[in-house]
């Protein structure tokens, strides 16, 4: 088996490593404990936290607007109630994914490339998930009333409703962003423990000593961990499949055309991962640069990301296609008419655009060349994240701006404060990741090291 | 235990070594040599090394088990509750007890409760958070988190002379053996 993989590589050139050549437990542990520990940030580092500070501006601009006017400075309106929040939420909730399935699925799979991008990539997941939370919020309306969502005995004798989808995405979100939470801490003990041991400041030994929880390695907490990292894999793996069907059926659920239909779940599902993956590429590539990373995350893992970013994006390819046959099978008017309107109708250029970065760009990945070449794969992963937002456009806004009755049609733009919500969102994501990988190590150090043990010896 | 052998009060004695074989081959050595008490420390985990020094399968995947029929039980009661005794809301005069609609709730509530259960199972089972170990008086012990093992036989065993643990542990191919206070 292994030697049939080795003979394959070399038959298709370009056998890359999972990890460079010539590494030790001290060289990979000092590589990365250095990032966080003895090196300056980098200029670029401070470059992109002062723009995701200004960007973070604009989400208490946002935020601080909405509360103060209220929704009506949004361009929501009777017939589109949902416009770029809810965009948003959907893009934020699909990035999330991706972090997931490598933490989760490639893990129970036995990937060992894995290892190199899981730990940035949940810690994505949250931030991603966190900044989906952001739009329900404050599409209340009266956002502090939120509480209202949680089952808990009040004096006003209400209870939620368990029957509406929006109920089920508060519970498959909480649960989301919970377990992921859990799972990254968890991935991280043995790690901060490393930190600890190799801290120079006091400051820094006494905190990272006290959230490794006095980890030292002993054979019996091995066991339990390794036990509980297995298990929460199996845990998560499913996750990756039910939160974004979730999701999808806040629109499957309804009887809007466009929206009612049963190939949301698995299509939101393979978009997620989609849009999951073009993000890691699009952080990770520019980071791998600035932080000289080449030796833990080697063209092999980048062509892998493609390749899995590639085969979902054929798939949810198929399900656009798939939308536009089924909209003419149905042979159900309101159905046609919503296919023909997403085509030629006033929102036709968000529909093509979309087919343009999601069906057409992505064809660019068949070739090696493309998947192995950075700079070219970074760009094609934005024009994919542009794409994939455009897919939630299309699917919110064209659905229900004109739906059944002629009378009751209407359109929909966003104004400033939807854009600059949406931009806070980014840079609220942005400065958490800065943050992140200023102060924790970003790749986990123990899981190469054992991964550099098994291939090396 | 009951007759120091020594005049001053020892965890135990630990041998430091500089690779996986030699901890493995270690530990199966105090084990047949009838030593009981004993742990090894290591920067990446030793596969075999658990059950090589004795140890039994951990009851965590159980613990997990009961967290998630808890949550299982406790998101679908709710509901059932909720909509059904409660505060039950005619719509469109379905059935309150539209168990169908109350899977997605139900599912992410197993999920989270066996989570929360694994997680907090293997923290407790490990008795973190534990700042302070005497593990840690060990000299070079900050190298267990980077590229050195360790293994200790614990003052605790019922076998343990302090004079023949030191000679066996040198035996075993150990670059640095130590005593180490609590």
């Amino acid at each position: 088996m292994a030697k049939d993989a080795k003979f394959r590589e070399e038959a298709l050139g370009q056998v890359d490593d999972m990890l460079a050549p010539g590494q030790t437990f001290a060289s990979i542990d000092r590589d990365i404990t250095d990032l966080v520990l003895t090196k300056k940030a980098p200029k670029a580092w401070w470059v992109a936290l002062f723009v995701s500070g200004i960007l973070l501006g604009f989400l208490m601009l946002a935020i601080t607007g909405l509360f103060f006017y209220g929704l009506g400075i949004w361009g929501i309106n009777a017939p589109v109630g949902w416009g770029i929040a809810i965009v948003n939420m959907v893009w934020w909730i699909g990035i999330g994914h991706a972090g997931t399935l490598i933490s989760a699925i490639l893990f129970l799979f036995g990937q060992d490339w894995r290892v190199s991008i899981n730990r940035f990539a949940e810690a994505m997941t949250i931030f991603a998930v966190s900044a989906a939370g952001l739009f329900p919020v404050l599409h209340l309306g009266r956002p502090w009333l939120v509480y209202w969502f949680f089952p808990y005995p009040n004096t006003l004798g209400m209870w939620p409703q368990f029957r509406s989808p929006l109920m089920w995405d508060v519970f498959a979100i909480t649960a989301y962003v919970l377990t992921s939470a859990m799972f990254w801490y968890l991935g991280m003990i043995p790690d901060l423990a490393a930190m600890r041991d190799r801290a120079k400041l006091k400051i820094q030994k006494v905190l990272y000593g006290i959230h490794a929880l006095g980890w030292r390695g002993s054979a019996l907490h091995w066991h339990r961990y390794e036990v509980a990292y297995t298990l929460f894999a199996g845990l998560a793996t499913p996750l990756v499949v039910s939160v974004h069907s979730i999701v999808a059926l806040d629109f499957a659920t309804s009887v809007i055309p466009g929206w009612h239909t049963t190939i949301f779940p698995p299509y939101f599902v393979a978009g997620a991962v989609f849009s999951g993956f073009a993000m890691v590429l699009t952080l990770l590539i520019p980071i791998r640069r600035v932080y000289r990373l080449e030796k833990f995350i080697t063209l092999r893992h980048i062509d892998n990301m493609a390749k899995i970013m590639f085969a979902n994006g054929l798939i949810v390819f198929y399900g656009y296609l798939n939308e536009v046959f089924f909209g003419w099978y149905s042979a159900h008017e309101f159905e046609m008419y919503m296919i023909w309107n997403r085509m030629t109708g006033p929102y036709a250029w968000s529909f093509w655009a979309l087919i343009f970065c999601n069906g057409v760009v992505p064809q660019l990945l068949w070739l090696k060349r493309i998947r192995t070449h950075t700079i070219a794969l970074f760009i094609i992963s934005i024009i994919i994240n542009i794409g994939m937002w455009l897919e939630r456009f299309v699917i919110v806004v064209t659905s229900l701006h004109r739906d059944f009755l002629p009378s009751s049609w209407g359109m929909y733009m966003p104004t400033f404060w939807d854009w600059a919500l949406y931009l806070g969102s980014i840079g609220f994501f942005a400065f958490a990741l800065l943050l992140f990988i200023r102060w924790v190590p970003m790749i986990s150090i123990f899981e190469v090291k054992e991964v550099n043990h098994k291939h090396n010896h | 235990m009951s007759q120091p052998t020594s005049n001053r009060a020892l965890y135990g004695i630990v041998a430091e070594y500089a690779d996986d074989a030699a901890l493995l081959a270690a530990a199966k050595a105090a084990r047949s040599e009838g030593y009981t008490v004993m742990d090894a420390y290591s920067p990446v985990p030793v596969h075999g090394i658990y059950e090589a020094m004795g140890g039994t399968r951990t009851k965590l995947p159980l613990v997990t088990l009961l967290g998630g029929l808890a949550g299982l039980g406790g998101g679908l009661g709710l509901q059932v509750w909720v909509s059904a005794i409660e505060y039950p809301i005619n719509v469109g005069g379905r059935p309150f007890l539209s168990w169908a609609a109350f899977f997605p709730v139900t599912f992410a509530c197993t999920i989270l409760g066996a989570a929360l259960a694994s997680l907090i199972g293997m923290l407790v089972m490990n008795n973190f958070p534990e700042p302070y170990h005497p593990i840690f008086n060990t000299p070079n012990f900050d190298a267990a988190t980077k590229d050195r093992y360790f293994f200790c036989i614990e003052a605790a065993d019922p076998k343990f002379d302090a004079e023949s643990v030191r000679a066996f542990l040198k035996n075993t191919g150990a670059e640095a053996v130590s005593e180490v206070e609590p």
